[in-house]
């Protein structure tokens, strides 16, 4: 009981010291945010807004949330390492403590995104989506997923050498399952009854591979980062 | 004892290269061609075994990466990269040939098939894991970081087996009817059946032929940086 509520202690801990340097410095997030809308305002100021199709919107939703990811879920291990501060946390907290901190401040991260660029997105494409409660689920758990195959990936990727160019090429092939299914479900979204078929299929396979991938994560983490 | 030993494995070598060399003859002589694919369903005997491999080389891969995390022995972490090393040389070998028969039946090299969706995957996951070989320099941390990734990519393959069918372009050009049957059944002439099953085991022989031989390679290299050392 003691080392559960010890445990949970410790992770609420490192949480709040990511916020509080996040807050400081605002780095990942204006990073991640100003390459979300310059994606956003890309696209939407060379493509009229009512010449796509759902499944074309909803790719481009996904592309620009997961590169967004690829920019900025990053810095909280590579931070760690180039401040030198990693050893002091190694020291301080148990590996699975800084794991689950890490992913929830990667949740809280990508969570602002996502609530940022999806109504921006809606707003510049111009789209009335036909089930408004399935975007915000597949938003949710679209979210939940890429912060959890990412999270994992940082912390491998903040060990090695090419730290910048290395994460997007290793998080693309496993995060691609989670990838696809929130694209399919954020088409149904979209588009209506047409598509609603197998969308809670969809979702459901999201939410099996975020407990998928933070279930491995917690089980392989030790080997990264005390190594 | 050991001449023994090395005496049955060049028997088996020799015995590998007469089967495989039968295999390669027998798939264009001997076994008739299927009804509705023609001379095209020859591909059968050499694209499948080598996919087969792919997925064979990825599962050692992960086994080998499990066991390096365990007992951080360098040559669990070597096993591992040279299994790798096969599966990517084997992904090469099936997406290419399947590309080329799909050009040759149904019209496009590519068109995201689910299992070509599955074979690129593995394609990436090959290409991302040598990626992150390439770019950690301790030896130690190499191999940790790397079975890391493996296993963490092993343990996404069976979502594909749920996502992939679902890519909403296409439905599965792969013939089913004529070579797999629903039930997971194989429904074949029983002389195709025969060189299938025969390639098969041929290919999965030359695998392990390979990846001994590396392994052999590295042990003595090994014995060479040592004595070097002293």
């Amino acid at each position: 009981m003691t080392s559960s509520s010890n445990c949970a202690h410790e992770v609420l801990a490192v949480l709040a010291k990511d916020l509080r340097s996040e807050y400081r410095t605002r780095y990942a997030l204006s990073a991640v945010l100003l390459f979300a809308v310059t994606a956003l305002a890309v696209v939407s100021f060379s493509v009229s807004p009512y010449s796509l199709e759902a499944d074309a919107q909803s790719a481009f939703l996904w592309i620009v949330l997961f590169f967004s990811a690829m920019s900025g879920l990053s810095r909280s291990f590579v931070r760690e390492e180039e401040a030198r501060t990693a050893m002091a946390l190694r020291l301080a907290a148990a590996p699975e403590a800084v794991y689950l901190g890490k992913l929830l401040f990667n949740i809280t991260l990508q969570g602002a995104v996502a609530i940022v660029v999806v109504p921006l997105f809606l707003v510049l494409m111009d789209i009335a989506p036909a089930h408004p409660g399935l975007l915000v689920w597949a938003a949710v758990l679209g979210t939940l997923a890429l912060a959890s195959s990412s999270t994992i990936i940082a912390a491998v990727v903040s060990r090695a050498n090419a730290k910048g160019a290395l994460f997007a090429v290793l998080a693309f092939p496993v995060t691609l399952p989670g990838l696809s299914s929130a694209i399919r479900a954020t088409t149904a979204a979209l588009q209506g009854a047409v598509g609603r078929v197998g969308t809670a299929g969809d979702l459901r396979a999201l939410a099996a591979y975020s407990v998928l991938m933070i279930a491995t994560s917690l089980l392989l983490f030790d080997f990264v980062w005390n190594d | 004892m050991l001449t023994r030993r090395a005496r049955l494995l060049t028997g088996l070598k020799w015995f590998l290269g007469v089967w495989m060399t039968v295999v390669v003859i027998a798939a264009f002589f001997y076994a008739p061609a299927a009804r509705n694919l023609g001379q095209m369903s020859r591909i059968i005997y050499f694209h499948i075994p080598a996919a087969w491999v792919t997925v064979l080389a990825f599962l050692v891969c992960t086994v080998y990466s499990a066991k390096y995390l365990r007992s951080r022995r360098a040559e669990d972490d070597a096993a591992a990269s040279f299994s790798a090393e096969l599966g990517l040389l084997f992904c090469v070998i099936a997406t290419v040939s399947g590309s080329i028969f799909a050009k040759a039946i149904w019209g496009s090299y590519w068109n995201w098939d689910p299992r070509e969706t599955s074979i690129f995957i593995l394609l990436l996951i090959y290409g991302a894991y040598f990626a992150l070989r390439s770019s950690v320099d301790d030896p130690a941390r190499r191999g940790s970081l790397a079975a890391v990734y493996g296993i963490l990519a092993f343990v996404t393959v069976p979502l594909l087996v749920f996502v992939a069918p679902r890519i909403p372009a296409v439905q599965s050009l792969h013939p089913d009817g004529p070579i797999l049957v629903a039930d997971g059944g194989l429904d074949m002439d029983a002389r195709m059946m025969t060189v299938f099953m025969s390639s098969l085991a041929g290919f999965t022989g030359l695998f392990v032929w390979v990846f001994t031989l590396r392994m052999r390679a590295w042990h003595l290299v090994q014995r060479l940086a040592h004595r070097q050392e002293d």
